[in-house]
């Protein structure tokens, strides 16, 4: 800069952030903090990487005789996923409609139930595999009811945040002409958001077909059981089959049903 | 009737439209019916309303005793454990999810098959059951936390590794411009273009991760990949329902302040 | 001014056809020299801005050759090309800069091309540089933001940012793409200013896409207009007259004769 002749200040010190110091450290300590608690140590990884890629390499060679035994067993876990989507998402409609506000008036109300769906949302699908297992009993039926409060969950929640998101007018309009709750939920409410609710069941779909295919390692019924077995035994090459099949299905089924989500939102 | 207005015109028919529709409904009940065939119904525990209902009194009737007793396989030690799981699956997967990201992301300075190949490997990688990876994964590492927070890195990869290619594709093409006018390179342009911009939407989806990754971290533990899914499976065994409902409870408690903070801090991001 | 007749763009039979098959540059041969300030007019969609990103090469051109002070741009690859990009700075309508991070660090984006990539990826910027930055950022009276974030900043600042980023930069020509179109007329009348500044007392070579023919009028010595992806006026703003631009603008509806 010697070509200018003003008479050019120096640069001031910059301003220390705090926050980003708070935040390094909350961060480098957390890591420190956990690699000590799990006791992960990547020597421990790669001096046994080679059992791990041994797994891998044996499934990549999959057991194509296996199909005619893995086929059936992945229509039945979709079976469990469909029942489980259904059910959840029909209770799923009725409550959304008891805890949003613009329906319903009591503040009370809606508050407890709204406690209630919140605790139910906390639990992961598998847990409620386990649990469900050791209420009714090993089998599919399990797996249906712990499919239906997690559905419940994922859905009541987006469900009836859009309901609260729909416009008034036609609510005071049909209160006005003197319609009962039920009228104006028919001919007001439902209108604006079916679209939204049967994508958000597709979407609660798309997650349970892929906790479906490992609730039966719990014993929640499905390809899962298999899962568990083939593995227990050492067959990796029919594990690989089994997990082929589930991939190629998972991925399917997104696609469909993400491509409808699309047109239905177009 | 003596007034003369016209009657009421036939509604306009769309048949294209209308035969969709029923299609779509024939299609979805005939789907519900299918599977209600084949499956095994019966076979419900007579004692299921008791166990129920036991669980649920375990909620209300903590067994204090377990909570916190400084041996370690205590409930607070097992939660802390699987937080820690979570956070450093979660930081693994962030930084695996980076590369990925850029490989995956659509844009325009890119061939197609490139971004799509990314897309299609990252599908793959979400749809590979999670609990398949810990147990391959307890065949090297041996049993324990540290194949849960390998199984929770790579297997988040293929959702955030996801979220932010989104990220990438939705940057505006300016700033990159700038650098390259300036004469910077294509690593000067991440580092002083995309990064900076990114840095949001990274910091709010990896929190996101880590809400995903604290419900998976209590699940690993039933496969006995470290956490409190372990104790819990346990007690489900030895039928201790006191104690599944004391540990459902911490789990419940922990999840719902994890994501009070997450989205605490994501609020102040935006 | 001896050395002002000296060239330092020279476009050389430059075509550039758009991957869709759009035309947006057709056989174009212009000379820009140095010290020169000049003013591209025209219609949107007439071709301004794909002329000037293809000096920097930010688009690639389809046939032809561009030459920035003797060296072809059009040949160049890798470190050469970043190099010579190096001397060319580029100030754009949306100001591109990067919104979350603070103004000095977008002005020291300018020097980038002066170091190693290792050294700026780990912000290794030299004192010198760090103060060359905040000079240029007195320059266009913006010191007492230098360590605001960029997004806190209004248009005009941020444009001013801008220059400061191309004045860091210490290029031997600046390309201006529609620098005041996204600014109101008295903003855009001191981003015009800066350009100037930049233009006399550094002597840089400046070329810029306007949409204001008034703008263009009071800042340009030499007017080029583009109609079409061709160049249909080249001439000295003083002999320039009302019916030129008249022209430019609606097409070669017969005047034509008395531009050539």
């Amino acid at each position: 800069m010697s070509k200018t002749e003003q008479d050019l200040l120096n640069l001031p010190k910059k301003k220390f952030n705090y926050m980003n110091l708070v935040w390094l450290i909350v961060i480098v300590g957390g890591l420190f903090v956990s690699i000590n608690e799990t006791n992960t140590h990547l020597s421990v990884l790669f001096a046994n990487f080679s059992q791990f890629t041994d797994i891998f390499v044996q499934m990549c060679h999959p057991d194509w005789s296996y199909s005619s035994t893995v086929i059936p067993l992945l229509l039945e876990t979709i079976k469990m996923a469909i029942l489980g989507t259904v059910i959840g998402s029909v209770v799923a409609f009725i409550y959304s409609l008891l805890i949003a506000r613009n329906i319903v008036k009591n503040k009370a109300v809606t508050g407890v139930l709204r406690v209630i769906m919140n605790i139910i949302r906390t639990i992961p699908d598998l847990l409620l595999g386990a649990i469900f297992v050791a209420i009714v009993g090993i089998g599919p039926v399990a797996g249906i009811l712990a499919l239906s409060v997690f559905t419940f969950g994922v859905v009541v929640k987006l469900f009836y945040e859009a309901i609260e998101t729909i416009d008034p007018g036609p609510i005071e309009a049909l209160t006005a002409v003197g319609a009962n709750k039920l009228q104006v939920i028919h001919f007001a409410v439902l209108p604006q958001i079916m679209t939204y609710f049967i994508s958000y069941v597709l979407y609660a779909f798309e997650i349970n077909v892929r906790a479906s295919t490992v609730l039966g390692y719990l014993g929640a019924g499905g390809i899962g059981l298999y899962l568990q077995q083939t593995l227990q035994v050492f067959s990796y090459d029919k594990t690989g089959t089994i997990i082929i099949f589930i991939i190629i299905a998972v991925v399917l089924i997104d696609y469909v049903s993400s491509k409808s989500r699309e047109a239905l939102m177009r | 009737m003596n007034t003369t207005y016209k009657l009421l015109p036939p509604k306009p028919k769309n048949t294209k439209k209308q035969v969709t529709t029923w299609l779509t409904v024939i299609v979805s009940i005939a789907l519900i019916i299918w599977s209600c065939t084949g499956i095994d119904f019966g076979g419900i525990k007579a004692t299921a309303g008791q166990i129920a209902g036991a669980i649920i009194s375990g909620i209300f009737h903590p067994d204090w005793s377990y909570v916190y007793n400084g041996s370690g396989e205590d409930l607070v030690s097992q939660l802390w454990e699987t937080l820690c799981i979570a956070f450093l699956g979660t930081f693994i997967s962030a930084i695996i999810s980076l590369p990925f990201a850029f490989w995956a992301a659509h844009t325009r300075h890119k061939k197609w098959y490139s971004s799509r190949s990314g897309k299609i490997v990252l599908a793959i990688i979400r749809s590979f059951p999670e609990i398949i990876l810990a147990l391959m994964f307890i065949k090297a590492v041996g049993p324990g936390s540290a194949a849960g927070v390998l199984a929770l890195g790579f297997h988040s990869v293929g959702m955030l590794a996801k979220l932010f290619s989104e990220a990438i594709e939705n940057l505006e093409e300016g700033p990159n411009e700038a650098v390259t006018s300036v004469g910077g390179s294509k690593v000067n342009v991440i580092m002083f273009s995309i990064m900076p911009n990114l840095m949001p939407a990274l910091i709010s989806n990896t929190l996101y991760r880590f809400d995903v990754s604290i419900r998976s971290a209590s699940i690993l533990g039933l496969v006995g990949a470290g956490g409190i899914g372990y104790p819990l499976i346990i007690a489900l065994q030895y039928r201790q329902w006191n104690r599944v409902g004391i540990i459902l409870l911490g789990i419940i408690v922990m999840v719902v302040i994890v994501d009070w903070i997450s989205g605490q801090i994501r609020k102040r991001l935006v | 001014m001896a050395d002002s007749v000296k060239p330092i763009i020279e476009l050389k039979k430059v075509s550039k056809i758009y991957d869709n098959g759009t035309v947006g540059l057709k056989d174009i041969d212009l000379t820009i020299n140095k010290g020169e300030f000049v003013v591209i007019v025209g219609l949107s969609g007439a071709g301004k801005s794909t002329l000037l990103r293809s000096i920097n090469r930010l688009h690639d051109i389809s046939e032809g050759e561009i030459l920035i002070d003797g060296k072809s741009i059009t040949k160049a690859k890798g470190k050469a090309l970043r190099l010579i990009r190096r001397d060319i700075g580029m100030i754009f309508q949306s100001f591109n800069l990067v919104k979350r991070s603070s103004v000095l660090r977008n002005v020291l984006t300018g020097r980038v091309a002066y170091y190693p990539t290792w050294k700026t990826t780990f912000n290794l910027f030299t004192k010198e540089d760090k103060q060359k930055a905040y000079e240029a950022l007195q320059q266009v009276g913006l010191a007492d933001k230098v360590y605001a974030r960029a997004d806190e900043l209004s248009g005009g600042q941020q444009q001013r940012v801008a220059i400061a980023r191309v004045l860091a930069q210490d290029p031997k020509i600046i390309l201006a793409d529609e620098p005041t179109a996204s600014l109101d007329p008295q903003t855009s009348l001191r981003v015009m200013e800066d350009l100037k500044m930049l233009n006399e007392k550094y002597g840089m070579t400046v070329v810029a896409n306007l949409h204001s023919v008034e703008l263009a009028k009071q800042f340009g010595q030499r007017v080029i207009g583009i109609r079409a992806g061709q160049v249909v006026y080249d001439g000295e703003m003083s002999n320039t007259s009302e019916a030129v631009f008249t022209n430019i603008y609606n097409g070669g509806n017969g005047s034509e004769a008395e531009d050539e």
